[in-house]
């Protein structure tokens, strides 16, 4: 039973998710101005224009900044996870994202290394993007 | 930008014991900081008509307060949905209710069981929804976690160390030795700095601030009214709150903010040293929000007491100590006295500049800074004596 927190999905988000359940990174594309964004959001910070459409992107990205959780809060549910990374990594397209480094010695996480995105489905219905050195 | 510079005034402190286990319940701790303020003050229950705190859904209401002192009516009572990034802007909104004639005589309190009760530093619910779909889902879940992520990025791009970090826990520890007030008083050194438990890379346990029980309180009112009780008054020089562009949907959401290695506080700056007609240089002793180490590097830059990426070498050499050209944190901080989340670095302020912070105390202080935020949202207040 997979005891983690699971995205909960809504009216701005559920592209994301779903895209995720086939494999696919998408972020959301400004439809007034062409400035891409994670997280989803209804309206563009830049132009405020609420209309959008969905962008495939190509999954590669670079680690912006990164943690290595040594504590598990809470200890029943990440004991037996810990280490591991926390990262927001910026995609090539130019936008961040938070996710995990998995395949990788917690300690060999370095500033600005290459990563791809891999497709972790933790149960039958949630999907979850991480990323793996290149 | 602030235009009342001198104009109000703060003429009372209170605060309960602060410990891991109150033993009471969060509305005895805030009416007893409360009261404790307004005697501070030489004031009585019924010259009260404001009340206002912050909270995370772990405190009780300023009016539920005003009831259990028996106030009879309190014309002003505001809860602010905030964290640290509030603890001084209840007292610009203080001032704000007063100088619009909504109130007279205004408490600013802030009171938590937060050790034995509801723990901001035990994680936040599990659920991930709203802006938590992005971060909880990954294991991203706790305040040290949110802001190891901030530091390690200054790590990254200013080559910022361990070690620069220690000095900052080991001298408000130091501080706090002297404060009867604190929680830790034990001094400590770097070695026990550098060896302490790690948390969350690049986080050690010494990294990270208190979970505390307790209440304090701040009584505001006009620089008239202040004229005329008990303790000289404390001016209000200044104040400022706010942040940069794409602030987030909640104190841990920094996923849109542009540089993790800045923070609220170079968006502030301007504003707070504008109104109050002075600059960093000219402050004798500052309270800077210490939730953690690294988070006092990021405002020291930011308000403009060093560069960007030198906050880490300013801390160095002494500069910092009680007798150092700026002393920080003489209480002990978030990291040492206690986690009152940031609204007992006011009280300490104010020790400092009625002169009455005993061993601690700053010779001659007449200026001191206080801050409170440590992410995309923060306040921050001039006062002096």
């Amino acid at each position: 039973m997979y005891n983690k927190p699971v995205p909960v999905p809504d009216a701005d988000t559920e592209p994301f998710w779903s895209a995720c359940r086939d494999g696919r990174l998408s972020v959301q594309c400004c439809s007034g101005c062409g400035a891409k964004r994670l997280p989803p959001e209804r309206y563009c910070p830049k132009c405020h224009c609420a209309e959008s459409e969905w962008q495939d992107v190509s999954g590669k990205g670079t680690v912006y900044s990164w943690i290595v959780v040594r504590h598990p809060v809470p200890g029943d549910v990440y004991g037996c996870e810990v280490p591991y990374v926390v990262a927001l990594v910026e995609l090539a397209e130019g936008v961040r994202m938070a996710s995990n480094i998995i395949d990788c010695d917690p300690d060999a996480v370095t500033a600005d290394m290459a990563v791809e995105a891999v497709f972790d489905a933790v149960t039958e219905t949630v999907t979850l993007p991480k990323f793996r050195p290149v | 930008m602030w235009t009342l510079r001198d104009k109000y005034a703060i003429a009372g402190t209170g605060y309960t014991d602060y410990s891991k286990n109150s033993g009471t319940t969060v509305l005895n701790l805030a009416a007893e900081a409360c009261l404790n303020a307004i005697d501070d003050a030489g004031l009585a229950p019924e010259d009260v008509d404001g009340l206002v705190s912050f909270q995370f859904n772990d405190s009780v209401p300023a009016m539920s307060v005003a009831g259990a002192m028996g106030i009879e009516a309190a014309q002003y009572a505001l809860d602010i949905a905030g964290g640290g990034n509030a603890a001084n802007l209840v007292v610009l909104n203080a001032i704000a209710a007063i100088e619009a004639g909504l109130a007279k005589n205004v408490l600013c309190f802030r009171a938590m069981n937060g050790r034995s009760g509801l723990r901001l530093g035990g994680g936040r619910d599990m659920h991930a929804h709203g802006i938590t779909q992005f971060t909880a889902p990954f294991g991203w879940i706790t305040y040290p976690q949110a802001m190891a992520m901030w530091c390690r990025r200054h790590m990254i791009k200013y080559g910022t160390t361990s070690e620069q970090l220690g000095i900052l826990a080991v001298t408000f520890r130091g501080n706090a030795a002297l404060n009867p007030r604190a929680m830790q008083r034990q001094p400590i050194t770097m070695d026990d700095y550098m060896s302490a438990r790690p948390i969350v890379d690049p986080f050690r346990m010494l990294d990270i601030c208190l979970e505390s029980d307790g209440a304090c309180a701040v009584l505001v009112t006009s620089a008239e009214r202040a004229q005329d009780m008990r303790h000289a008054p404390v001016y209000v020089m200044s104040g400022a709150n706010g942040g940069g562009a794409n602030q987030g949907d909640d104190l841990f959401d920094c996923l849109r903010w542009e540089d993790h290695s800045e923070n609220y506080s170079a968006y502030i700056a301007h504003d707070l040293w504008g109104g109050a007609g002075i600059g960093p240089e000219d402050i004798d002793v500052a309270e800077i929000y210490d939730c953690f180490t690294y988070s006092v590097v990021a405002q020291l830059e930011g308000l403009g007491f060093c560069k960007p990426g030198e906050g880490p070498n300013f801390v160095q050499g002494g500069r910092i100590a009680r007798d150092g050209a700026l002393p920080l944190n003489t209480h002990g901080g978030l990291l040492s006295e206690a986690y009152i989340h940031g609204l007992n670095h006011v009280v300490e302020a104010v020790d400092q500049l009625r002169g009455d912070a005993g061993p601690r105390q700053v010779p001659g202080a007449e200026i001191a800074l206080t801050t409170a935020g440590a992410m995309t949202v923060g306040s921050a207040l001039v006062l002096r004596n």
